[in-house]
C-alpha cells in the first residue's frame, strides 16, 4: 500500500518538474494528436476503464504507469483499436485522432493502425527474414517496387538504430537475433509505414538491462519525429524517458 | 545531408502511397468479404459428405427394401443373394466373429503394452517403441491381408491341421494386430493423464508398481481405456481388405473360428467386383449391408465419444 | 508372536515383489509381440517378393504370366491418384481448418461441423466407396475413372487433413498475428501472409501422412471401380486406372503360388513409397519443429 503511495508521489514530482521545462523549450509543439474523452470499456460485463480523459501530446513521450491489471495495456490497445480483437469488448466515449473520431464507421481500423503503430511487450517478429519483417507493413498496403522497399527498409532500420548491426544480415531469419535486436527490428517494422504515433506496450520488460538502455535511448531519438505512448511498470523508466506521465489505478486515470 | 533529404522524401512517399492504395482497397475489401464465404463453402464439404453418405445409404436401402422385406433381411439366416436369399445374419455373424477374435487379441496385448509404456518403460525406451508400434497402424490393410493368407494361416495350419485356407481365425488375429496401436496409444494417453499424486499416495503406503497399476492407475483411467477399446472395435468392424483376403467368401452363421465366413465388408467388395448390374437387387443390397455396417460403427463411435467426454470432465 | 508376524509379512512382501517383476516381464513381452509381428511381416514380404523385384517389374504392365507381370500401371496410377487427392483434399481441408480456427462464429452450426468431422473420421473406408459409387460414378457420370477414384479418396482423408491443419493453424502464436493486425493488416492479409506461411510445415506433415494412408487404401477404390488389368497409362482425368494396392490384392487372390511372389514384390514397392513419404514428413517436422 505504502509503495503505491510512494509511486504516486513520485509521479506527482515528475509531473510538476518535467513538463514545465519541456513546454518552455518546445512550446509550439504541445498541441495534442490524440484526445480521449470519457472513455469507458467493458470486457463483457466487467468494466476495465472508467471515464478516462486524456490528451496525447504531439512529438512527446507519454508514459502510462500503474500496477498490473490496472487497465493501462487495455487503454493503450484502445488507441489503435487492437482491443477490439477480443470480441466481447464494448466501449463508450470518444477518441479523436487529429480531430477525427476513430470509432466512427468511416474511419477504417486498418487505416488507423498505419497512423498509430504498435510495439509489443514481447518481441514478436514474423518467422521471416529481417528484410521481410520490415517490408511487411508497406507491402500489405500495396508498396511492391523493390527499390522503394529497399529504401524503406534501410531507413526504418536506421531509424531504429540497428542498421549498422544488421545491414549484412538482412535476409537472415529474424528469429536468429537476440531479444533486444528483435525488439528493435519490431520497432523498425512499426516505423516502416511512417506512423504519427507509436504505442509501446512495456517494450523492455522482456529485455536485459543493456538492451533496455538501447531501446530507451532509441525512444528519446524517436520523439523528434513521432508521438510515443509507452506503457511501463517501471517508475524509473517513466522518469527517464517521458515528458508526461499518466497513472492508472483500477481502470481510472489518476493524474 | 543528401541522405536526409532522400529519407524525408520517403516519409511522404509511404503514407502517400498508402493513401493512394486506399482507393484500390475496395478490391481488397471485396476479397475480404468473399474469402470467409469461400472458406465456409469448403467447410460445408465435410457436412455435405455426411449428408451424402446418409442420403445414398438411405435411398438405395429403401430401394432394396421394396424388393426384399426388411423383416426377412434382419431375421433371415441364409445369405445367398445370387439365389435371392437375403438374410443378413450370416454377414453380421461373420463380422462379429472376426471382431471378437480381434478384440481378444488386441485388448490384452494393447493394454499390457500401454501399461508397459506408461508405467514401466523409461523415456528412452518409450521414444523408440512408440513410433514402431505406430508403424503397425500405418501398414496398408491389403498387406495385412497378404500376410494373413500367406503366413499366419499356414502357421496356424501346422497347429490346427484341419484349418481351411480361408478362416475367421487368421483374419481375426491379424485385424487384432492391426488395432493394437490404437488400443495401446489411446490407453496410454489415458494412463498418462492420471495425476501422479494418486500414484505417489499408493507408493507411500508401500505398494509395488504392479499394485499401483491395478489398484490406482487402471481404475482412474478406466473410461479412457474403455473408449479406446470401443474405438478399436469400431475400426475392426469396418475393416475390409484383411477379411476379404483371408476370411473367405462363405456367408456362414457359425461361431467356429476355423471355418470360412464372410463379413459385411467382404460381401460389399465381392458384389462390387462381380458382375453386379446397376439397379439390380444385388446392387441395392450393397447399400442395405453398407447401411447396417455404418450404423454399427456409428453407434460405437458415439459411445466412445460419450465415454471420453465424461472422462475429460473427471480431471 | 511378533516375529511370526514379521516373517509372514516379509514372505508376503517377497511374493509381491516377485509378482511385480514377473508382470513387468509379461508387459514387456506383450509390447514386443507387436514389434515381432512387424519384423515377421517385413521379413516375409522381403523373402517372398525380392526374387521378382527388378527394373522390368517396375516398368511392366500386368501380364497373364507371373514372370512378365509388373507394377508400372499401379505405380503410375497411384501417383496420379495421389495428385488429384492432394489437390482437392489439401485445398478443402486447409480452407475448412482456417474457417474453423479463424472465422467460425461460436454457434451450433460450427459445433456441428466440428463433431461431424470427428464422426466422419470414424466411418469405414468402404462406406466412402459406396458414396463415391452413387455420386461420382453414377450421378455425376464420371464412370470408373481416375477422377471418381480421386474425389472419393479426397473425401476419405479430408477429416485427417482438417484436423492436422487445424492444429498447425492453432499453433501459430497469437503474438505474431497481433503484430500483423497492429501494422494495419486485414484479417485475410494476416492469414495469407503470416498464419499460413507459419503453419505450412505442420500442414504439409499432416497432409503427407494423410496421403500415405490414402495410397495404401484398397477397399473404396474397388467399389468405385479401379481396374485390375490395364495396359495403358491414364491419359486424362476420365481415364481408366489402377493402383498398387488393387494390383497386389488381385495377385494375392490367385491360387498359383508364383503370384504371391509377384504380390510380395508389389508390396515391397508400396512399402518403399510409404517409407519415402513418411521420411519426408519426418524431415519437414524435424526441420521446422523448433521455430516458435
Amino acid at each position: 500500500m505504502s509503495k503505491v503511495m510512494e509511486e504516486k508521489t513520485n509521479v506527482r514530482n515528475e509531473q510538476t518538474k518535467k513538463p514545465e521545462v519541456k513546454s518552455e523549450v518546445k512550446k509550439e509543439k504541445t498541441n495534442s494528436i490524440i484526445e480521449v474523452n470519457d472513455l469507458n470499456l467493458w470486457y463483457g460485463s466487467d468494466q476495465a476503464l472508467y471515464e478516462v480523459s486524456m490528451d496525447i501530446p504531439q512529438e512527446r513521450v507519454t508514459a502510462i504507469i500503474g500496477p498490473s491489471g490496472c487497465g493501462k495495456s487495455t487503454f493503450l490497445k484502445t488507441l489503435n483499436r487492437m482491443v477490439e480483437m477480443v470480441p466481447i469488448v464494448k466501449t463508450s466515449g470518444s477518441i479523436k485522432y487529429r480531430e477525427q473520431d476513430i470509432f466512427s464507421s468511416k474511419f477504417k481500423e486498418e487505416y488507423l493502425r498505419t497512423k498509430v503503430g504498435m510495439v509489443f511487450q514481447k518481441p514478436n517478429p514474423f518467422p521471416k527474414s529481417i528484410y521481410d519483417n520490415v517490408a511487411y507493413g508497406p507491402r500489405i498496403h500495396g508498396v511492391k517496387k523493390k527499390e522503394i522497399l529497399d529504401q524503406i527498409v534501410e531507413k526504418s532500420l536506421k531509424g531504429a538504430a540497428i542498421w549498422d548491426e544488421l545491414k549484412d544480415r538482412l535476409h537472415e531469419n529474424a528469429y536468429g537475433l537476440s531479444g533486444g535486436q528483435q525488439q528493435r527490428v519490431c520497432i523498425a517494422r512499426a516505423l516502416a509505414v511512417e506512423p504519427d504515433v507509436i504505442l509501446m506496450d512495456e517494450p523492455t520488460s522482456a529485455l536485459d538491462p543493456i538492451s533496455t538502455a538501447k531501446v530507451e535511448e532509441l525512444v528519446q531519438e524517436l520523439k523528434e519525429k513521432y508521438s510515443i505512448v509507452i506503457v511501463t511498470h517501471n517508475m524509473q523508466q517513466a522518469a527517464r524517458i517521458s515528458d508526461k506521465t499518466a497513472f492508472f489505478l483500477n481502470g481510472e486515470l489518476i493524474e | 545531408m543528401d541522405k536526409g533529404l532522400q529519407s524525408e522524401g520517403n516519409m511522404i512517399d509511404v503514407q502517400q502511397m498508402i493513401e493512394n492504395n486506399k482507393k484500390k482497397k475496395t478490391v481488397g475489401e471485396r476479397i475480404e468479404k468473399i474469402i470467409p464465404f469461400f472458406l465456409l463453402l469448403c467447410a460445408a464439404v465435410s457436412v455435405l459428405t455426411t449428408l451424402g453418405i446418409l442420403f445414398t445409404l438411405l435411398r438405395e436401402s429403401i430401394g432394396f427394401f421394396s424388393d426384399v422385406s426388411i423383416v426377412n433381411f434382419y431375421t433371415g439366416t441364409n445369405w445367398s443373394p445370387w439365389s435371392g436369399e437375403y438374410g443378413v445374419a450370416p454377414l453380421i455373424g461373420g463380422t462379429l466373429l472376426v471382431t471378437l477374435i480381434a478384440t481378444l487379441v488386441a485388448v490384452p496385448l494393447g493394454l499390457m503394452a500401454a501399461i508397459f509404456l506408461s508405467e514401466y518403460a523409461n523415456d528412452k525406451v518409450r521414444r523408440i517403441i512408440k513410433p514402431i508400434l505406430e508403424v503397425l497402424a500405418g501398414i496398408p490393410t491389403v498387406v495385412y491381408g497378404y500376410f494373413a493368407l500367406t503366413f499366419i494361416t499356414p502357421m496356424f495350419q501346422s497347429i490346427i491341421p484341419d484349418l481351411g485356407i480361408f478362416n475367421a481365425l487368421s483374419a481375426g488375429v491379424v485385424v487384432g494386430i492391426m488395432i493394437i496401436p490404437m488400443v495401446a496409444s489411446l490407453s496410454e494417453d489415458a494412463m498418462n493423464s492420471v495425476p501422479n499424486a494418486l500414484r505417489e499416495g499408493a507408493y507411500g503406503l508401500g505398494a509395488t508398481k504392479l499394485e499401483v497399476v491395478f489398484k490406482v492407475v487402471l481404475p482412474a483411467a478406466l473410461s479412457g481405456i474403455v473408449a479406446s477399446i470401443v474405438l478399436a472395435i469400431s475400426r475392426a468392424i469396418g475393416e475390409t481388405m484383411i477379411v476379404t483376403i483371408a476370411a473367405g467368401a462363405t456367408p456362414n452363421l457359425t461361431f467356429n473360428p476355423t471355418e470360412s465366413i464372410q463379413t459385411m465388408t467382404a460381401f460389399i467388395v465381392q458384389a462390387a467386383t462381380g458382375d453386379t448390374t446397376f439397379g439390380s437387387t444385388i446392387y441395392y443390397s450393397l447399400y442395405a449391408v453398407g447401411m447396417t455396417l455404418f450404423v454399427f460403427t456409428l453407434v460405437m463411435n458415439l459411445i466412445a465419444q460419450y465415454i471420453s467426454r465424461k472422462f475429460r470432465e473427471e480431471y | 508372536m511378533l516375529g511370526q508376524n514379521e516373517q509372514n509379512m516379509k514372505k508376503r512382501m517377497e511374493g509381491r515383489v516377485a509378482a511385480n517383476k514377473i508382470s513387468m516381464v509379461l508387459f514387456g513381452l506383450a509390447t514386443a509381440v507387436g514389434l515381432i509381428v512387424l519384423v515377421l511381416l517385413f521379413y516375409r514380404v522381403l523373402t517372398q517378393g525380392v526374387g521378382y523385384l527388378s527394373l522390368d517389374y517396375i516398368l511392366n504392365f500386368p501380364a497373364p504370366y507371373p514372370e512378365e507381370a509388373g507394377i508400372y500401371a499401379g505405380l503410375i496410377g497411384s501417383i496420379f491418384l495421389m495428385i488429384i487427392v492432394a489437390v482437392f483434399a489439401i485445398i478443402i481441408g486447409v480452407a475448412t481448418a482456417i474457417y474453423l480456427e479463424e472465422y467460425a462464429p461460436q454457434n451450433r452450426f460450427t459445433d456441428f461441423i466440428r463433431v461431424n468431422i470427428q464422426n466422419l473420421a470414424g466411418v469405414p473406408s468402404i462406406v466412402f466407396g459406396l458414396l463415391g459409387l452413387t455420386f461420382f460414378v453414377y450421378m455425376f457420370s464420371f464412370g470408373y475413372t481416375l477422377l471418381a477414384g480421386g474425389l472419393t479418396m479426397a473425401l476419405l482423408i479430408l477429416p485427417v487433413i482438417v484436423v492436422a491443419a487445424q492444429e498447425a493453424v492453432r499453433s501459430v502464436p497469437s503474438e505474431i498475428k497481433e503484430a500483423s493486425y497492429g501494422m494495419g493488416a486485414s484479417k485475410w492479409q494476416t492469414i495469407a501472409r503470416v498464419v499460413l506461411p507459419a503453419a505450412i510445415p505442420g500442414i504439409l506433415t499432416g497432409a503427407i501422412i494423410a496421403l500415405s494412408r490414402a495410397i495404401g487404401e484398397t477397399a473404396p477404390l474397388i467399389i468405385v471401380g479401379a481396374a485390375t488389368a490395364i495396359y495403358t497409362l491414364p491419359d486424362s482425368l476420365l481415364a481408366k486406372y489402377t493402383v498398387m494396392p488393387i494390383q497386389i490384392y488381385n495377385w494375392t487372390g490367385r491360387p498359383q503360388e508364383e503370384w504371391q511372389y509377384v504380390a510380395g514384390a508389389g508390396i515391397i514397392i508400396l512399402l518403399a513409397v510409404l517409407l519415402l513419404m513418411n521420411s519426408i514428413a519426418v524431415l519437414i517436422r524435424n526441420k521446422y519443429q523448433r521455430r516458435f
